[in-house]
């Protein structure tokens, strides 16, 4: 099953990545970084289909994309 | 090598060829233009690269770009050029990059004019840029010694990881002389260039930068440049004395091309039983401010006579080196004019027979209270 | 057995593990990330100098993981034009906003790309000083409100915004010149593509390049991140269309 892990001390809380993502499972924490923002975690992997998508959007690539067994390209990147 | 009969500006091209710097880029202007015609012609034969930039802001930039691979490179230009390089120059300085700028003044400020002057000393020594740094700067008075220098030039500049500055006025870039180029540019020893910018391959990434955001990080580099500079002051420092004695009864400062000319004149004075000496610096930063002050003290030395095709620049620096110690005259043509030998014998024969006058008038004083008594 | 599990999306290795100083929504860090993408995939990372401009991404050496030069402020093309030349072995590429590229680095860059030099520049159109705090830049909108048209652009007091690929397109050289964006996943998969596109064709020694990415600016245009990418979306495609400018080597090219 694909599954994002977000760098929790990356994160600026910008929420671009909740946007972007076509599932709508990630949200922002109620808790803040080292840094003081409210970083964006997932709320139901069950339901990720790694597209990547909140990676791409990512600007301070905070977010790693990892599956398990075969992976579709969806898109050229 | 044979002596050669070569215009200033392509023997100080050649030069360059000769220390390894294959690598020019310029901008025509008068009166150096020679330098880039000339090395159009001569890279590609030596497999340099040459180029062209769109302004002198331009190819001081495409310096500092070049000048970060660890190659020699070096650009020439005349003093509205030079102005345009001061914020690059700046930055190579900060950035510890080895460059060599030639400056073959012509008149200022301004658009000012293209004969021959020497009033951009105070860009050159006193820094034309921002912030706390200095160049090396050589001055030659011959063709011969503009190629011996250019060659030191890049030896200097590697040595010291600063830019380094020759000027010369017009004549040095026009005039023609025999000159000899050595076979082999013997140098001695230099260190290294890890610094240089090669990739990041088998080793950490590398940055040519001169921003330190942090003040601390600032001002370490910048102490880190004045002990470049102090190191310069203890081994750099490069003069000439002409027909400098003890019977000497004013002594000259002057450089470059004007130095030439006070030579014709010390000559002619001795003839007529005048003994006048030459200080001839070579280097103008480090300046050679005690050997000035030895020499100046000496008590046969009526005055100090500073000579520069300028409204006094260099003055300011013999000055410093005398300390009041001895009185100070100053004699300068400016805007393009070159003083002749004539115009430097009158002007010492002025100060020594006003001398010789205020011995008479003394005399004609005492021998008048001696009448009244 | 368990399946083992295998990364598809992480960090390129030629950016460096350092939390930027740009900020929140800031689409400097995904055109810093497609660069670094671009430079692995092509495996050009020990062989590639990047050089600095002076505006936010001044500090853009501490996040790429490749040698860097940085230069005064608009004089990168300079800076590359002359490395490139004593290493036409070494993959150069600028980085420079649109304050460095167009105001006062106009020159450098006009005559870099006349001249062909076949280095990289990566151009952030963001429509504003961003490290100033939010001037007035050549390429600000119509009645955008900045720090210095505190009343809107004036067209009539300042000149029209500058669309500078297609400025660059009229040169006569053989160029790649292509303006994309950065404001949602799409544009920024499409404008990685003009990315690799570029250091394909400095790969090739085959010209200049130049891709203008459009992005945003969260603080200094008042919005948030989201925000900024709906603001871009409706007001900067417009003026500034997307899409290739100049292409003299590919299929329609005009060589």
């Amino acid at each position: 099953m694909p599954s994002v892990i977000i760098d929790k001390n990356h994160c600026k809380g910008c929420e671009l990545c909740v946007k972007a993502c076509p599932q709508q499972i990630l949200q922002m924490s109620k808790t803040i970084g080292v840094k003081g923002y409210f970083y964006a975690e997932l709320f139901d992997s069950s339901r990720c289909i790694g597209c990547k998508l909140c990676a791409v959007t990512c600007p301070d690539v905070a977010i790693e994309v990892v599956t398990h067994g075969t992976s579709f390209v969806l898109y050229d990147y | 090598m044979a002596k050669v009969l070569m215009k200033g500006n392509e023997a100080i091209a050649e030069a360059a060829i000769k220390a390894g710097a294959k690598n020019y880029f310029c901008y025509p202007i008068t009166p150096q233009t020679e330098v880039a015609e000339y090395l159009a012609k001569r890279m590609p034969e030596v497999g340099g690269v040459f180029l062209q930039g769109e302004s002198e802001l331009a190819v001081a930039n495409m310096l500092f770009g070049a000048a970060a691979t660890g190659k020699r490179v070096f650009t020439t230009s005349s003093s509205p050029g030079i102005s345009l390089m001061q914020e690059a120059i700046s930055y190579m300085a900060g950035a510890e990059l080895p460059t060599v700028i030639v400056n073959i003044m012509r008149g200022g400020p301004g658009l000012g004019g293209i004969l021959p002057a020497q009033s951009d000393y105070f860009q050159s020594v006193k820094g034309g840029g921002h912030g706390d740094y200095r160049l090396l700067v050589l001055a030659p008075s011959t063709i011969q010694e503009a190629v011996d220098l250019m060659m030191l030039s890049f030896h200097l500049a590697d040595k010291y990881r600063n830019p380094v500055m020759m000027i010369g006025d017009g004549m040095i870039g026009q005039m023609m002389e025999p000159v000899e180029f050595p076979d082999k540019f013997e140098e001695d020893e230099l260190p290294e260039k890890d610094w240089a910018i090669t990739g990041a391959k088998g080793r950490k990434p590398k940055v040519a930068k001169s921003l330190f955001l942090d003040p601390h990080a600032l001002e370490d580099n910048s102490w880190k440049l004045h002990a470049k500079y102090e190191e310069m002051k203890k081994h750099e420092i490069r003069f000439e004395k002409y027909k400098m004695s003890d019977k000497n009864e004013i002594m000259l400062v002057a450089y470059g091309t004007m130095a030439r000319i006070c030579q014709t004149a010390i000559d002619h004075l001795e003839s007529e039983g005048i003994s006048v000496g030459l200080f001839r610096p070579i280097t103008l930063f480090p300046f050679p401010l005690q050997q000035i002050q030895d020499e100046a003290v000496k008590k046969n030395i009526k005055k100090v006579l500073v000579i520069e095709m300028s409204t006094a620049q260099m003055m300011e620096d013999v000055e410093r080196a005398i300390l009041g110690k001895k009185q100070i005259d100053f004699y300068g043509r400016t805007g393009g004019i070159v003083p002749s030998p004539e115009e430097v014998v009158n002007k010492i024969k002025g100060m020594v027979a006003k001398k010789a006058k205020s011995k008479k008038t003394a005399a004609k004083k005492t021998s008048k209270s001696k009448k009244k008594a | 057995m368990s399946i083992k599990e295998k990364t598809i999306f992480a960090r390129p290795d030629s950016m460096t593990d350092v939390v930027t100083h740009y900020c929140p929504g800031c689409t400097h860090g995904v055109i810093h990330r497609l660069v670094a993408e671009v430079i692995d995939e092509m495996g050009l990372r020990e062989q590639a100098v990047g050089v600095a401009p002076v505006g936010c991404s001044v500090l853009a050496y501490n996040y790429f993981n490749t040698d860097f030069l940085e230069a005064p402020h608009g004089r990168a093309p300079a800076l590359a034009t002359g490395f490139k030349r004593l290493r036409p072995d070494m993959t150069v590429f600028t980085y420079q906003g649109d304050g460095d590229l167009i105001s006062i680095g106009m020159s450098e860059i006009m005559h870099a790309a006349n001249r062909g030099e076949k280095f990289t520049t990566i151009f952030v159109n963001n429509a504003i000083y961003g490290m100033t705090g939010g001037q007035m830049a050549p390429t600000t909108l119509q009645g955008q409100i900045t720090s210095t048209c505190p009343a809107g652009r004036d067209l009539d007091k300042t000149g029209h915004p500058i669309r500078m690929v297609e400025l660059l397109s009229g040169l006569v050289t053989p160029m790649y010149l292509e303006r994309v964006s950065v404001h949602s996943p799409r544009h920024i998969i499409q404008a990685k593509k003009a990315v690799r596109k570029a250091f394909e064709y400095q790969n090739a020694n085959k010209c200049f390049s130049l891709v203008e990415v459009l992005s945003t600016c969260p603080t200094n245009w008042g919005q948030t991140p989201e925000e900024a990418t709906d603001w871009l979306e409706k007001n900067m495609l417009s003026y500034y269309p997307l899409g290739v400018k100049k292409d003299s080597f590919g299929e329609g090219g005009d060589r």
